[in-house]
């Protein structure tokens, strides 16, 4: 990790209740970078996203270190935490549950602006309208209701509301996920285009590996609360460094070949609270693992440029890569 | 008879068919040997002396309730006459046993006027669905309008003071917002693929709505009676007490807080603290009794 | 919808007349043996020779223009009769709206925004006060703050003129004992309404894009909240209406219910009537406020189309 590093999360452990839903997560971004976070239900991601955005649930217990430009975000309070929510933004998956119904389209847009930075309601709604026009939405419709407009639409008003207070660092949770695939099209090239114009980081956040590899420079794997593997998204496929990666890429049916059965990963995926403390979450179900993996946990540790958190990944090296007849 | 409410039960999803069976009684029977916690225990308690003074009441009344006494009008408390004389001379706790009856009787004959109509009307709305649900419906919501009370006044003035008019009034009062939560329930279960296999066998409608649609309905239906019988009393015991409902010198809780008003005025509450109190207690019982019961029917 | 409703109320309110044994003119009478004169009048007033649907529709047409007939005890205009003691009710219905809606949505906003002791035992309270009639609660109030207390007058003692003091202090028992009963529910919808607000996810936008607290409050949770608590408010209101006449009762209070009340005793048809359609179409009036208020509340719902 240098100093460079625009995010940096650090051994964030996080606990609810009495479980733990995230047990290990080590990753950094760095200005104007994307990195893509994947992952299946219950691994963490969500939370992992709202524990950098600061918005855990009640109740919820937070180790470890987050640095934003170098400040750990946890100490961050009043002032301080509402400077850190301008620079840092997130849209989420479900647009239409996440913007306020009785509001209008407009208030909505620029209330961080009009609160949080005092800028007129002339001025801000003017800058809302330049940036929907950004993400190719018609200014009228500042003044309609979300139950008005498509999902597809409130998922660029969020996009275009997210950037109104410049951010630096963009953590998307699922942008596209509740679209049809057309318009999830259409929403990841505007992200793309908005990244390049506005110097944007980005954590992109979702459950397939290949939309993250292909929209991101790099891209971290999570299992059961913690990251296995983080690597540059070119050499995902070709030469990853976890089994569990490897499943992933294996399992996605490909549109070229007809095969008798879909590559499933036997068992299902487990969650933070069922994974065992002292042993490989992933051994269960690795095609890979040895009579070590279910003694002690493994660290994750660099490797060729990228991260991996499995005890043979040396020996597995350029085994694990998807070949056409796997 | 409580095994054939299992297999009414088992039917939904599933192909085979019930043998009939009417659930509401042993619907009750369920209930009544369910957890219903310490609280529950402790109003089911209540509402079972209630119901025991309303049957028994008259017999068990150490006293006349009826019969002035005017040298002990407002008399406090004394030996054997617990809660002291009323405003005629007449002992307190005889008359609340005797009054007990009206004070039940009446909720119990809204209840099953209002349900029973309720229901009728649910099921034929849910079951033709369209045009007649739609008329049902609006009929409904037309019917809202009218207060319980109101409507009771009026009857009362038209057809002379007393409980019947009082309690048929109430019941078609009660009867749109019955049919109303009632209805939803018909809707869920006659899209149930039980209800195709029976038609299907070639079971008449109307065996099918009252031998299962109903009964398959049972734990709503007891729940929803069950917090009606607490409106319905409370509605009933204010007509008493306005002198529309039960004709003193007549034995009713209402009645007796009326007629004994004026004691708390002038210093001798009792009468009508007490009476109020059987209102209250009987009331509170059973609203939580039936709360302990949607709850249950909601977690289904 | 609602005036639909109307009609069928006012309908079923001329019918009744037409339901009792006997025949119109003795129930008009109310069991009175009437001299000739005033057989004729009734006959003219009511159109007694006329076909049903035709008398309903001049009985209507009279009530719409002020006209609610004649009071067969009193011998005195109908309407005339509720004007005097229309305020009476009016006032206690709107103190009581007022008490509910300063300590029942009150409560249920602290015990919604603030989970803990103070929301558990509101929750208590008021579902014990929920089970207390209003006449059950108007002779314990008597007893205890008039009788023991002595900070309230057992009986209005303010005649009209009196001082505006004079009349707040002889309404409160009154109104306390009204509006008791129906602070449990709208206590409890507000507190449902507020946790339920509070935990979507539109607050949580809000909250990670740095809203200040108390502004996510304001602007979100109690703004969207405020659709229901406005409806069960809105029917909570409406349904004092009626009980208003049991708490006259109680109190002597000189108003609408009350002599409703007595007009039934006396078996004045025409006055049950007539306050009948008075109070219904303030019922009609409110359920209908509530509607209005809930399309204006929520964008998402057009106008006329049901709150309940």
């Amino acid at each position: 990790m240098t100093a460079t590093n625009l995010l940096e999360v650090t051994g964030l452990r996080v606990t609810l209740g009495a479980g733990t839903v995230l047990r290990g997560v080590d990753f950094a971004i760095r200005p104007g970078e994307a990195l893509g976070l994947v992952g299946e239900s219950g691994s963490g991601k969500s939370m992992t996203a709202r524990a950098i955005g600061r918005i855990l649930p009640r109740g919820a217990q937070a180790d470890g270190i987050i640095t934003f430009d170098g400040a750990d975000i946890g100490k961050l309070d009043g002032k301080g935490l509402r400077r850190y929510r301008g620079q840092v933004a997130m849209i989420f998956q479900d647009p239409r549950a996440h913007i306020n119904p009785v509001r209008r389209v407009g208030d909505f847009m620029t209330e961080a602006l009009r609160t949080n930075e005092g800028v007129p309601k002339a001025e801000a709604y003017a800058q809302a309208a330049d940036m929907l026009g950004q993400v190719g939405l018609e200014s009228k419709n500042l003044d309609k209701y979300p139950h008005q407009l498509s999902g597809g639409m409130l998922q660029r008003v969020m996009i275009a509301a997210a950037l109104l207070t410049r951010p630096r660092l963009l953590l998307a949770d699922e942008p596209t996920t509740a679209l049809d695939v057309t318009t999830q099209a259409e929403v990841m090239a505007i992200l793309a285009e908005l990244r390049s114009d506005f110097d944007l980081a980005l954590l992109f956040i979702t459950h397939d590996l290949e939309l993250a590899a292909a929209v991101c420079d790099r891209t971290a794997v999570m299992y059961a609360g913690q990251v296995v593997e983080v690597r540059d998204s070119a050499l995902l496929h070709t030469d990853p460094l976890h089994p569990y990666t490897s499943a992933l890429a294996a399992a996605r049916p490909d549109i070229g070949r007809a095969a008798a059965r879909l590559r499933a990963i036997p068992g299902r995926p487990l969650s933070g609270f069922e994974a065992p403390p002292d042993a490989c979450a992933f051994a269960a179900r690795c095609a890979h693992a040895a009579a070590g993996c279910f003694e002690t946990a493994p660290e994750l540790t660099g490797l060729d440029g990228g991260m991996s958190r499995c005890r043979r990944a040396v020996e597995l090296r350029g085994t694990l890569g998807v070949t056409a007849d796997a | 008879m409580s095994r054939l409410v299992f297999a009414n039960r088992k039917t939904r999803g599933d192909l085979s068919v019930a043998r009939g069976g009417l659930g509401v009684a042993s619907g009750k029977r369920r209930f009544a040997g369910g957890k219903l916690g310490v609280a529950g225990t402790i109003c089911a308690v209540v509402v079972g002396l209630a119901v025991l003074a309303a049957v028994a009441g008259p017999f068990i009344a150490p006293y006349s309730p009826t019969l002035p006494n005017l040298q002990l009008a407002w008399v406090g408390p004394v030996s054997g006459h617990l809660l002291g004389f009323d405003f005629e001379g007449r002992d307190v706790l005889s008359r609340l046993l005797a009054g007990a009856q009206t004070a039940m009787l009446g909720p119990l004959v809204v209840v099953v006027l209002a349900m029973a109509g309720g229901a009728l009307f649910a099921v034929v709305a849910a079951w033709r669905r369209g045009a007649t649900d739609a008329v049902i419906s609006s009929g409904m919501d037309v019917l809202f309008a009218f207060p319980g009370i109101l409507l009771a006044v009026l009857a009362t003035t038209v057809f002379g003071a007393g409980l019947t008019a009082a309690a048929v009034a109430l019941a078609i009062a009660y009867l749109p917002y019955v049919a109303r939560v009632l209805r939803s329930g018909a809707l869920k279960e006659r899209n149930q693929t039980y209800v195709q296999a029976l038609e299907v066998q070639g079971v008449s409608v109307p065996r099918i709505c009252f031998g299962h649609i109903l009964p398959n309905m049972s734990g709503i239906i007891v729940a929803q009676a069950t917090v009606l019988f607490g409106y319905a009393m409370v509605d009933l015991a204010a007509i008493s007490f306005l002198g529309l409902g039960v004709q003193p010198p007549a034995a009713n809780w209402g009645v007796m807080i009326s007629e004994n008003e004026p004691g708390i005025l002038q210093g001798y509450p009792l009468p009508a603290l007490a009476a109020g109190l059987c209102v209250v207690a009987v009331v509170i019982a059973v609203n939580v009794l039936g709360e302990r019961l949607l709850e249950r029917e909601g977690q289904r | 919808m609602l005036i639909g409703s109307l009609l069928v109320a006012s309908f079923v309110i001329f019918g009744a007349l037409y339901l009792a044994p006997g025949s119109v003119l003795a129930t008009l009478s109310g069991g009175r043996a009437l001299p000739a004169a005033s057989v004729a009048v009734l006959n003219q007033r009511y159109h007694l020779n006329a076909p049903f649907f035709a008398q309903y529709w001049y009985w209507l047409d009279n009530a719409v223009h002020g006209d609610l007939g004649i009071s067969i005890t009193l011998r005195e205009n109908v309407s005339t009769l509720i004007g005097n003691r229309i305020w009476t009710t009016a006032g206690l219905v709107l103190y009581a709206s007022l008490i509910i809606f300063v300590l029942g949505i009150g409560l249920g906003v602290l015990a919604g925004l603030r989970p803990g002791k103070l929301d558990t035992s509101a929750l208590v309270t008021t579902a014990v006060t929920a089970a207390v009639p209003a006449f059950v609660a108007a002779i314990v109030l008597l007893l205890v703050f008039s009788v023991k207390l002595g900070w309230f007058p057992a009986l209005a003692t303010g005649t009209s003129g009196a001082s505006f003091l004079t009349e707040v202090k002889d309404f409160t028992l009154p109104a306390v004992a009204l509006a008791l009963s129906s602070l449990a529910i709208v206590a409890r919808v507000t507190r449902a309404a507020i946790r339920e607000e509070a935990d979507r996810e539109h607050v949580q936008t809000a909250v990670s894009r740095g809203i200040p607290h108390r502004q996510v409050i304001q602007r979100h949770t109690l703004r969207n909240a405020a659709i229901p608590i406005t409806t069960v408010f809105a029917i909570t209101v409406a349904s004092l209406i009626a009980v208003s006449a049991v708490v006259e009762t109680a109190f002597s209070l000189n108003g609408v219910g009350a002599y409703l009340v007595q007009a039934a005793q006396s078996k004045d048809i025409a006055v049950v009537q007539g306050i009948s359609l008075v109070l219904v179409t303030a019922f009609v009036v409110v359920n209908l406020l509530a509607d209005l208020m809930y399309a204006v509340l929520d964008p998402r719902v057009k106008l006329g189309a049901k709150a309940s």
